[in-house]
């Protein structure tokens, strides 16, 4: 731990960087309320996105080199005082939150226009700003239980937001309870976890409890703890059967809240699991303790077989992104399952490139419903000459959720299958290989809807705003980018995989 | 990750397209199509030899542009044969055909300058994606099967290029497109893929199948790059091959009497492009100097006859809607500048002294004589005497002479005469002045094509067929110009493959319908389980009541604590 920072020795701002990149929107959200302009809310909602993504952006330019940031929020050195440490895992995991939060809240201003009363507007600024918060800070902290509280505050949110959509149907209400239901019991599970490796360990602190945990993996308390943590994140997660809180809560929450929870919130759940897993238990216990074999790796592979199936059968286009969400979950718990350095960094670089891959595809769902049409697909028939430009970037978030070379999806399979064949996996590797092919069936789907079904009704005729289809593309570019531009991503999922596996945090 | 001393010349074509697409349809657009080849061909030609653009993609280190000399003479070559199309198509309107032959042009060249496999590949299948819409141009459904067929094939061809490649590069470690040998499986793999392209006995159907389907236009440009490419890849990789010796000289053969019996004139044209690609397959195999300067020179050469008289047979089937030999005739009296254009090109084609033909094809024939292979000299003997009488003689035969049809077609476009015009010159020219072409080959050339005893030789061969073909004509023995469907090995994988898969699919079928009968358990029970637990209301899929969902979670929970238990 040589490369952490001295203690009590933070003297300018860009040392004080770990917390503003939580404080930022965190000051923000009651700010928005406190103005009360809608307006102005959504100002402070950009602004601070905007601040968080550059801080993140400095952060991950630290930590590229496999150094670590340490934080000690008002001085109190750890273990007795709380800790933010930031590696390249969770600066990756920042600066994905941050970029996607970026883009969409230029969406979110017309959009939100057309679901949600205006007089609401300043809440749901703030709601998504502590929602942001809360995902920036489970990222941010090395504290076990600070965890939770930050996860705590996002989720919260989260339901408040995804209850949002009942303006524009009123199911938005059940799926919003039932996620609350599920979510806040995920959630004791794993702060029972967490008070199991308390009660083991009496330190709260990640690396402390990380190495006190050493030599103690044959109790009880400890194992207990761990799987608690691992079905409580799970769910959060929606490893494959919790995941049925998922697919409600995407398509009736409003069009940008989905966009954005697909794109980060089970992102930062699998950050959790990774970090939880690696950092606090050593690889050596996860060895032993046989659920990878037996639990995680059988789940992920169901997970990419039957939700790709059951997206092959839908016929709502949003409910067919959910469930594709969850088996491409399922790719990166099997990125983790595999358990070696090549498919860690898969799964790390899957959870970034899935993201914005999401983003970009809810992100044009939504559009598509906004200029008056439903989700269903057969209301959507022939759509592709009226929008022309929402659905291109629709076809390049396809090709990037299938795996063509040239956009961000192929990178990640590529490692999947690399990591697969390493251990001579080769089944593994063809199950790949075929949900792949799904993802082509249901993709084609929409594709032969929107483009080779002649136009439908004439209900509408025009593209989407540009304030709309300006962040879809963006959305769209980044995934050519980072596909081509393979080097900053891969650079920072190898060298997070590489300290994951040695089991500490961030330091080598 | 980029390292770049020029723009990769077939990145010209292709930013071209979006300035094309910008422009108006019409004459702009046709002159804008005229000049991209030029500019390419002259930015190539002053390009210094060498790896000038270095791309790092994914640990690989792709080459786009390795100039050499080899390399480069294809190159140029690539991009005045896109002129001359260009030019011949100049009439066209259709941004389809256009865009198509500028991306097709496009990847060709970018396969001749790539200096490694992957990129080889990624340009091997942009010229099968491209090209296919030149057949698909028509706009007929047997045009669009034609197409099927052909992209089935071409595809193919990559499919196993990117088999081979993955093989080469897990068994060396490298992916550098260098010279190869025939020891593994992966160099055969890549072998094959280059032999589909370059159409080998029996993997020759494509070219009879697609070239006559295209446009008129089309099949110009069709006929210059991909065979080209397949030549050019297999003098990079698999020079001084032997076997190749032997299927080069099987080529030049069997093609003659299909395009003898043959009355539809494109297709015969197909036919002698096999013969024709015998040759330069020849020379690659022998593989020494003066054989693959040959092979270089020759297919240099057979870009601009071949597109010659598939330019003046084009503007015959232009103006009269027909390339059938039996339904032509006499056309020469209304057409007759095209006539002497495609008598240049038959005269190009049959090797006659002062024409193009000559000077290349007799460097390969030396080389066969000078390696000893007396067979394989005699076969190429032959096979000239076949060409001047199916290519030679039969085209423009038919088409301008023979007997009179009764048409009295307008002479062909000026853009198209003009086309003809220069592809006719550079014919001419090379025949009389060699040593340009020459001065450009991979090899230096010391080498007199006009001794007295090569054109002496070369004129009693041509002369003798010639009196056979008249006597034949004379007897009435020569195989009358009819409408028929001739046979080809093609018939294999049309008809009877296809018969073979419905009988193998009804033994399948009574198969399954037993084990069917024999276990209760039918096929779709399996299916109708999916269903029940992912269709649309599946299972998996419904909307679950929230105790529901706990339970799932405790269920997991507890399993995942046993599970955690028994590990330790």
């Amino acid at each position: 731990m040589s490369l952490e920072a001295p203690h009590n020795l933070a003297f300018s701002l860009s040392d004080h960087l770990p917390i503003l990149q939580v404080l930022i929107p965190f000051i923000a959200a009651p700010l928005a309320v406190v103005i009360g302009n809608r307006i102005i809310a959504w100002w402070l909602a950009f602004i601070s996105s905007v601040i968080s993504l550059l801080i993140a952006t400095t952060l991950l330019g630290k930590v590229i080199d496999g150094s670590v940031i340490s934080y000690q929020i008002g001085g109190w050195a750890p273990p007795l005082g709380i800790e933010y440490r930031v590696d390249s895992l969770s600066a990756l995991i920042l600066f994905l939150v941050t970029l996607v939060s970026t883009i969409i809240l230029p969406y979110a201003y017309k959009s939100i226009n057309f679901e949600i009363p205006k007089e609401q507007h300043t809440l749901f600024y703030a709601a998504y700003l502590l929602c942001l918060t809360g995902l920036l800070g489970v990222a941010v902290t090395g504290d076990a239980f600070n965890v939770f509280v930050f996860l705590e505050i996002s989720s919260l949110s989260t339901y408040v937001l995804i209850a949002q959509g009942s303006y524009r149907d009123k199911r938005a209400l059940t799926a919003a309870f039932d996620y609350l239901i599920m979510g806040t019991i995920g959630a004791t599970f794993f702060v029972i976890g967490i008070g199991f490796l308390y009660m083991a360990t009496g330190t709260l602190n990640m690396v402390d409890m990380s190495n006190l945990i050493k030599g103690q993996e044959s109790l009880s308390t400890v194992r207990s703890g761990f799987v608690f943590i691992v079905i409580g994140i799970g769910l959060k997660l929606a490893i494959f059967p919790l995941h049925f809180w998922l697919p409600r809560a995407y398509t009736y929450a409003p069009s940008a809240i989905t966009a954005f929870l697909a794109a980060t919130a089970t992102k930062v759940a699998v950050y959790m699991l990774l970090r939880f897993m690696f950092t606090i238990f050593h690889p050596n216990f996860l060895s032993k303790i046989s659920i990878f074999e037996y639990i995680i790796l059988p789940l992920a592979i169901m997970a990419m077989f039957s939700a790709s199936v059951i997206a092959v059968f839908q016929s709502d286009f949003k409910k067919l992104l959910a469930y594709s969400s969850i088996a491409q979950i399922g790719y990166i718990l099997l990125g983790i399952g595999l358990m070696s350095e090549t498919s860690l960094t898969a799964a790390v670089i899957h959870i970034f490139n899935h993201g914005i891959t999401k983003a970009v595809l809810f992100m044009g769902i939504g559009a598509y419903v906004l200029q008056g049409r439903g989700s269903f697909l057969s209301d959507l028939e022939g759509i592709g000459k009226v929008m022309p430009w929402t659905s291109a970037a629709i076809v390049v978030g396809f090709l990037s959720l299938i795996g063509v070379p040239g956009t961000v999806g192929f990178i990640s399979k590529w490692f999947l299958v690399k990591s697969a064949l390493e251990i001579g996996w080769w089944p593994v590797a063809i199950a790949i290989v075929l949900t792949s092919l799904l993802a082509v069936i249901y993709c084609w789907r929409v594709i032969e809807t929107i483009y080779f079904k002649p136009l439908l009704s004439k209900k509408l005729t025009a593209e989407t705003p540009i304030s709309m289809l300006l962040p879809i593309w963006v959305g769209a570019l980044a995934c050519i980018y980072f596909g081509l531009n393979t080097e900053a991503i891969m650079t920072t999922s190898q060298m997070a995989a590489k300290s994951l596996y040695a089991g500490s945090f961030g330091s080598l | 990750m980029v390292h770049s001393l020029t723009t990769p010349t077939a990145f010209w074509f292709f930013y071209s397209v979006i300035l094309l697409l910008a422009l108006p349809s019409g004459k702009l657009r046709s002159s804008f199509l005229l000049m991209v080849p030029i500019l390419a061909g002259i930015h190539l030609w002053n390009l210094p030899l060498g790896n000038l653009v270095q791309v790092k993609l994914f640990n690989f280190d792709l080459e786009l542009m390795r100039v050499d000399k080899l390399s480069r003479i294809f190159g140029l070559i690539f991009c005045l044969a896109a002129f001359l199309g260009n030019l011949y198509a100049a009439h066209l309107r259709d941004t389809v055909q256009q865009v198509a032959a500028l991306l097709y042009a496009g990847a060709a060249i970018g396969a001749v300058f790539a200096g490694d496999l992957i990129t080889l590949f990624i340009y091997w299948e942009g010229t099968a994606l491209a090209s296919v819409f030149l057949i698909w141009a028509r706009r007929t459904v047997a045009s669009y099967h034609t197409g099927m067929r052909y992209l089935i094939i071409q595809i193919g061809s990559g499919v196993i290029l990117l088999v081979g490649v993955a093989l080469f590069f897990n068994e060396t470690g490298s992916i550098r497109f260098e010279l190869m040998t025939l020891t593994s499986l992966a160099t055969w793999l890549i072998f094959l893929s280059f032999g589909i392209k370059c159409a080998f006995p029996l993997l020759h159907n494509w070219v009879q199948d697609s070239y006559p389907a295209a446009t008129v236009t089309g099949t110009v440009i069709l006929s210059a790059f991909t065979t080209k490419l397949a030549v050019y890849a297999l003098a990079r990789g698999f020079a001084g091959t032997e076997i190749l010796i032997y299927i080069g000289a099987a080529m030049t053969l069997f093609p003659i009497f299909f395009a003898e019996i043959e009355n539809d004139l494109r297709r015969v044209l197909a036919y002698s492009t096999n013969n024709q690609l015998g040759f330069m397959v020849v020379g690659i195999g022998i593989g020494t100097e003066l054989s693959m300067n040959g092979a270089v020179s020759h297919a240099v050469a057979h870009i601009l006859f071949k597109s010659l008289l598939f330019m003046s047979v084009g503007a015959v089937l232009f103006r009269t809607g027909t390339c059938k030999a039996s339904e032509l005739g006499g056309v020469y009296r209304t057409m007759p500048r095209t006539a002497i254009f495609c008598l240049i090109g038959a005269a190009s084609i049959s090797a006659f002294p002062l024409f193009s033909g000559f000077v290349t094809k007799s460097l390969i024939l030396d080389a066969a004589a000078k390696g000893h292979y007396y067979i394989i000299w005699a076969i190429l003997l032959f096979a000239s005497a076949g060409v001047l009488s199916h290519s030679g003689i039969k085209i423009p035969y038919f088409t301008f002479f023979s007997h009179d049809s009764g048409l009295r077609p307008k002479e062909a476009p000026l853009h198209m005469q003009a086309a003809m015009g220069i592809t006719a010159f550079l014919c001419i020219f090379i025949g009389c002045f060699p040593s340009t072409l020459y001065s450009l080959l991979p090899y230096p050339v010391e080498y007199q094509a006009y001794t007295t005893s090569h054109v002496v030789n070369q004129l009693q061969l041509l002369f003798f067929a010639l009196l056979a073909f008249a006597l034949l004509m004379r007897s009435g023995i020569h195989p009358p110009e009819i409408k028929a469907i001739n046979l080809d090995s093609d018939w294999i994988y049309r008809r009877f493959l296809p018969s073979l898969i419905v009988k193998v699919k009804n033994l399948i079928d009574g198969f399954i319908f037993r084990i069917h009968r024999l276990i209760p358990l039918k096929l779709y029970s399996a299916l109708r389980l999916i269903h029940i637990l992912l269709g649309r209301e599946g299972a998996l899929a419904r909307v679950l009541p929230v105790g529901s969902m706990v339970l799932w979670m405790v269920i997991l929970l507890t399993i995942t604590l046993v599970v955690s238990f028994i590990g330790f």
